[in-house]
């Protein structure tokens, strides 16, 4: 893919004024979101924006280290599964424990196990480090079934409050929450792509042994990718136990969240910040309408349906479809 | 006495790796040899199953002569699956990524289909080898794992000398090591990686009537294999059909080991980390070059 | 059949409730609507689209009958996909959205706990199917569930068991516990674990299995080597088929085998063991044997079993749907009798009352189960061949326990022939 090897035009426009003009964007959108969710009067929005802000999140966190290193991690699930029995470990320890401080736990504890996933980079490149990820997410999965007190195989039950303060109701204080996430995965994602360390994945991605001769520190690179990357998707499941108050280690280990995260940047375009949210939005969005609109088996069919041909359509993901349209190669 | 608990064990781990080597050929042909990310392959294995299920039951076909009976059609239909791949992904993408949501949304479609189409109740299949087990002395085999063993051996050794003794064949091997070599000899690699994505397509109606044998099927049941077997295939180094046999025999035997003397429970943990282990040895699998 | 009392006791309620406000009367005009989440693809879906069934068969039922409070009854559902994620939302929309009358949960514990949050803060009736001890932690007082549990769910599944192993002739001394690595089967084997120390019975092996497992072999020829007097196992519909067949393939004889076994229930794996189920001791709710004999079983059973083949369910269907319909003729006889759609009112009632429904009597105690518990322990006996139509007639599946129930006898040691 020629268009992901163009090295990025460096952002010398950045700093404090930059930083500022990014966040009062996100808190607009934030003002948006929430007025036309609050509009709805229902529960039900949400909800529902819960679980596609959660998409935004993982498929983010995913790309850092899928999109911009190019190396693919088939365990997102594991690291998913990492924030949500996070969670459950620290309330079953400390009940009354804020969700905001489950949700940094949950990003240390992922950026621990990143690292250690980014050791295995030493060794193992392209497919058979996917597989790897893939074997430490099945590893981990055996470890919770096998752990009592976080529930094993029966599962935890985790009783929320009945409505949070400042919030109209709790889902919406968790949707708030998720919102914030999103807007740090992103605010993350967006600085990694424009500084030093963005560069030297693109590097690694392109060539890693040419990237390495010509004196990129790739190992150093890889270890913050592989941390940032772990940490954002480990912050992805913090708050889950208290959207879904009932967790066993198949819910939290599910193929659909495996996959969804890499198949949401795949459609959106994997070369910037923007393709996973786009991805994101758009994918879990229609899957969340099909849910509840058609009132049979059907939907997962058109669930799976919609994948088949978004993939048609846009082979190298929508932000690659529309680049195309600008630029004629 | 543990002697024999300890032969038992290797017996039926290595029963159980004929079968995961079945489930896997397929993978090693189409990820291994052809770089298509193909997590759709289970649900094929499902509805090869369903089929093996469908003849048996309103035909009285035996399960693994209704898999030959489907064999050919799958192939014809993995061929058409192909050529569309190639179509919209390989024609333009290097990156066969692109591929696996399409796959994913794949695995969908035909999972629901199978539901829509044969319900959601457990299926099964009668035929002669289900049930009785073959005795000596301490040790005893249930056919009903026999066959499959047998049976996916023999499929893994045919595909082999297809790809050992025919022109198709060898260009295969030859496309799955450089595709570029091929065009340079006067071959159509697009049509060579047509016939090998059929051919794979192809083993899933086996493996998912061998299936059928060992237990009762539903349709959602195939997503349960998607991380044994690209494991196999990785773990047996991609492109080797003596490493998938290998590879399976190992998490056969592993899995059955860690039954007997630590916990089935522990089973997953004791496999993958064996091939994590495997792979930070041989980084490129037991038979990768 | 409404009598011309409750007729006129309904009007009049309905009466008051339009005088209260006309929004109330205009609903009143439409369809009685009943929503709910449920297992229409994914592994729990076998479930789930019977019970379903079973909820169609009774809505068209009581449509044919002019409806509920004069009001046809229309079913709204979703299709949870076996993915709990999913529930929240639909459960949500369904109330807020939909602005559904009823909501009842989709099938099993783990969608029923992703739903409770939001019927608890609407405060809503929340009839459940199916659900393991969901509300334990919640105690939520609008929640009835229809598994007859009882307040003690995990050691309910083993308790008939072990009772009547310690009736045995020879009294047993060892037990050897497994199962499947999943909340139903973990629950069943914590409460055997309970029952068997209780009883002073020793666990000689005690091991879970991932539920994926395929080859049993392994696991049967090392219980075997502990050469236990029992065998308990909780399973699921694979691996129930599965360790039943390993049992027999290892050549193991205990005493008594069999316990919380999921799946040997359904027809697909009754017909399909066959003859290896004889002398097998396990759970069940419904069977149909001439002590429970309730009145409307037999007429439903024909209407579901006229549609399983269409809607590719268990072709059966004495596991859930029953107790699916039963659900319904306590929500028919609820609404009917409140007059109202109230769910303050009909938590009420369901909790005072005492309802005669198609799986026998029922009545709800201690948060929301059963007041008293009828998990039944049969044995399967006389199976020849492979026919379905003998699980259907009494006899093959005798009921031992509980006493007031028991309708044969037990029979020992297994495998049956030895």
């Amino acid at each position: 893919m020629s268009s992901l090897s163009t090295p990025y035009v460096e952002d010398r426009r950045g700093g404090l004024p930059r930083t500022l003009v990014w966040l009062g964007l996100a808190a607009a959108i934030g003002v948006v979101l929430f007025t036309v969710l609050g509009r709805f009067n229902s529960e039900y929005a949400y909800l529902a924006a819960y679980g596609v802000l959660q998409y935004v999140v993982l498929a983010t966190g995913w790309n850092i280290l899928g999109g911009y290193a190019g190396y693919v991690n088939f365990g997102a699930a594991g690291f998913y599964a990492l924030g949500v029995y996070g969670s459950v470990f620290l309330y079953k320890l400390f009940p009354d424990l804020p969700v905001p401080v489950m949700v940094l736990v949950a990003a240390g504890v992922g950026a621990l196990f990143g690292l250690g996933m980014g050791y295995l980079t030493l060794r193992l490149r392209g497919v058979f480090f996917s597989i790897g990820t893939l074997a430490l997410s099945v590893i981990l999965h055996t470890v919770i079934v096998n752990w009592e007190f976080v529930g094993g195989a029966r599962g935890a039950y985790i009783i929320r409050p009945e409505d949070a303060p400042f919030f109209s109701s709790y889902a919406a204080y968790l949707c708030a929450l998720m919102f914030v996430l999103a807007v740090i995965a992103v605010a993350i994602a967006r600085t990694v792509q424009h500084s030093w360390l963005g560069r030297g994945l693109a590097a690694i991605r392109d060539d890693e042994t040419a990237a390495e001769c010509s004196g990129v520190a790739s190992l150093k690179l890889k270890l913050a990718a592989t941390s940032l990357s772990g940490a954002v998707l480990a912050m992805a499941g913090a708050p889950f136990p208290f959207f879904i108050t009932y967790v066993d280690p198949a819910t939290a280990f599910s193929l659909t969240v495996a996959v969804n995260t890499i198949a949401m940047p795949v459609i959106g375009g994997m070369a910037t910040w923007i393709g996973p949210v786009v991805g994101a939005v758009l994918i879990g969005s229609l899957q969340q309408l099909a849910t509840v609109t058609i009132s049979s088996s059907a939907n997962l069919l058109i669930v799976g349906l919609l994948l088949v041909v978004f993939t048609s359509i846009a082979p190298f993901g929508i932000m690659g479809l529309l680049s195309r349209r600008r630029t004629v190669r | 006495m543990s002697m024999e608990l300890f032969g038992n064990a290797l017996l039926s781990g290595l029963l159980l790796g004929g079968f995961y080597a079945a489930v896997a050929v397929g993978i090693t042909i189409a990820f291994g040899m052809l770089d298509i990310v193909n997590i759709a392959h289970p649900a094929f294995i499902m509805l090869g199953a369903f089929v093996a299920y469908w003849l048996n039951v309103e035909y009285g076909l035996d399960p693994l002569l209704a898999a030959l009976v489907a064999a050919p059609f799958a192939y014809i239909a993995g061929r058409g699956l192909y050529r569309y791949y190639h179509g919209v992904f390989e024609r333009r993408s290097e990156d066969s990524l692109q591929g696996l949501a399409f796959f994913f949304g794949l695995l969908f479609v035909v999972e629901v289909s199978l539901l829509l189409v044969f319900g959601v109740d457990y299926r099964f299949v009668s035929a002669p080898y289900i049930g009785p087990s073959l005795t000596f002395g301490d040790y005893s085999v249930p056919y009903r794992m026999l066959v499959p063993f047998l049976a996916g051996l023999g499929v893994v050794a045919l595909i082999a000398l297809y790809l050992g003794r025919t022109f198709t064949g060898r260009a295969i091997l030859a496309v799955s090591q450089d595709p570029g070599a091929l065009r340079l000899v006067g071959g159509n690699p697009v049509k060579i990686k047509e016939a090998a994505f059929g051919l794979s397509i192809a083993t899933a109606m086996l493996a998912g009537a061998l299936l059928v044998i060992i237990q009762p099927i539903e349709p959602s049941m195939g997503r349960e294999f998607i991380g044994r077997a690209f494991a196999i295939c990785v773990l047996g180094g991609m492109t080797s059909l003596l490493g998938t046999v290998v590879a399976g025999a190992i998490l056969g035997v592993a899995e059955a080991m860690t039954t007997t003397y630590v916990g089935a429970a522990w089973g997953p943990a004791v496999s993958f980390g064996l091939l994590l282990i495997t792979l930070a040895v041989r980084p490129s699998g037991i038979f990768g070059r | 059949m409404i009598s011309r009392r409750k007729l006129l006791a309904t009007t009049a309620a309905a009466t008051t409730l339009a005088a209260m406000g006309g929004t109330v009367a205009l609903a009143q005009d439409g369809p009685i609507r009943i929503g709910m989440g449920m297992a229409m693809s994914g592994g729990l879906a076998a479930g789930g689209k019977a019970a379903l069934l079973a909820y169609q068969i009774w809505a068209e039922e009581v449509n044919a009958r002019g409806g509920l409070l004069g009001r046809q009854v229309e079913l709204v559902t979703y299709d949870d996909q076996s993915n709990p994620s999913t529930v929240p939302g639909i459960y949500s929309k369904l109330i807020d959205v939909d602005g559904v009358d009823i909501v009842i949960s989709g099938y099993a514990t783990v969608p029923t706990a992703a739903a409770m949050p939001v019927i608890m803060q609407k405060r809503k009736l929340f009839l459940s199917l199916f659900a393991l001890a969901a509300n334990d932690q919640f105690n939520y007082d609008r929640y009835f569930q229809l598994q007859p549990n009882g307040p003690n769910a995990k050691v309910e599944f083993s308790k008939g068991y072990f009772e009547l192993a310690m009736a045995l002739p020879e009294k047993p001394k060892t037990v050897a516990l497994v199962g499947a690595d999943a909340e139903f089967s973990i629950l069943a084997l914590e409460g055997a674990r309970e029952n068997a120390e209780m009883h002073g019975l020793e666990i000689v092996y005690d091991q879970t299995y991932p539920p994926n497992t395929i080859d049993f072999a392994s696991i049967v020829r090392t219980i075997k080597a502990a050469a236990p007097d029992l065998l308990y196992i909780g399973s699921y519909p694979p691996d129930s088929a599965g360790m039943i067949r390993a049992v027999h393939e290892a050549g193991f004889k205990a005493q008594m085998v069999g316990g919380g076994m999921i799946g040997l229930q359904f027809a697909g794996l009754k017909t399909q063991l066959g003859e290896m189920l004889n002398n097998v001791t396990y759970y069940d709710l419904y069977v149909p044997e001439p002590t429970m004999q309730f009145p409307g079983i037999d007429a439903f059973l024909v209407r579901y079993r006229e549609r399983a083949a269409a809607a590719g369910v268990d072709p059966l269907g004495i596991y859930i749907p029953p107790f699916a319909y039963a659900e319904m003729q306590i929500l028919e006889r609820a609404v009917t009798e409140v007059g109202s759609l109230d769910d303050g009112a009909l938590a009420d009632f369901i909790r005072k009352t005492t309802f005669d429904t198609v799986v026998g009597q029922i009545a709800f105690g201690e948060r929301g189960e059963w007041a008293a518990p009828r998990i039944l322990t049969c044995q399967f006996q006389g199976i020849e061949g492979s026919g379905v139509e003998q699980f259907g007639e009494a006899g093959r599946q005798v009921i031992l326990h509980p006493p007031e129930y028991k309708s044969g006898e037990h029979r020992h040691p297994f495998p049956a022939s030895a």
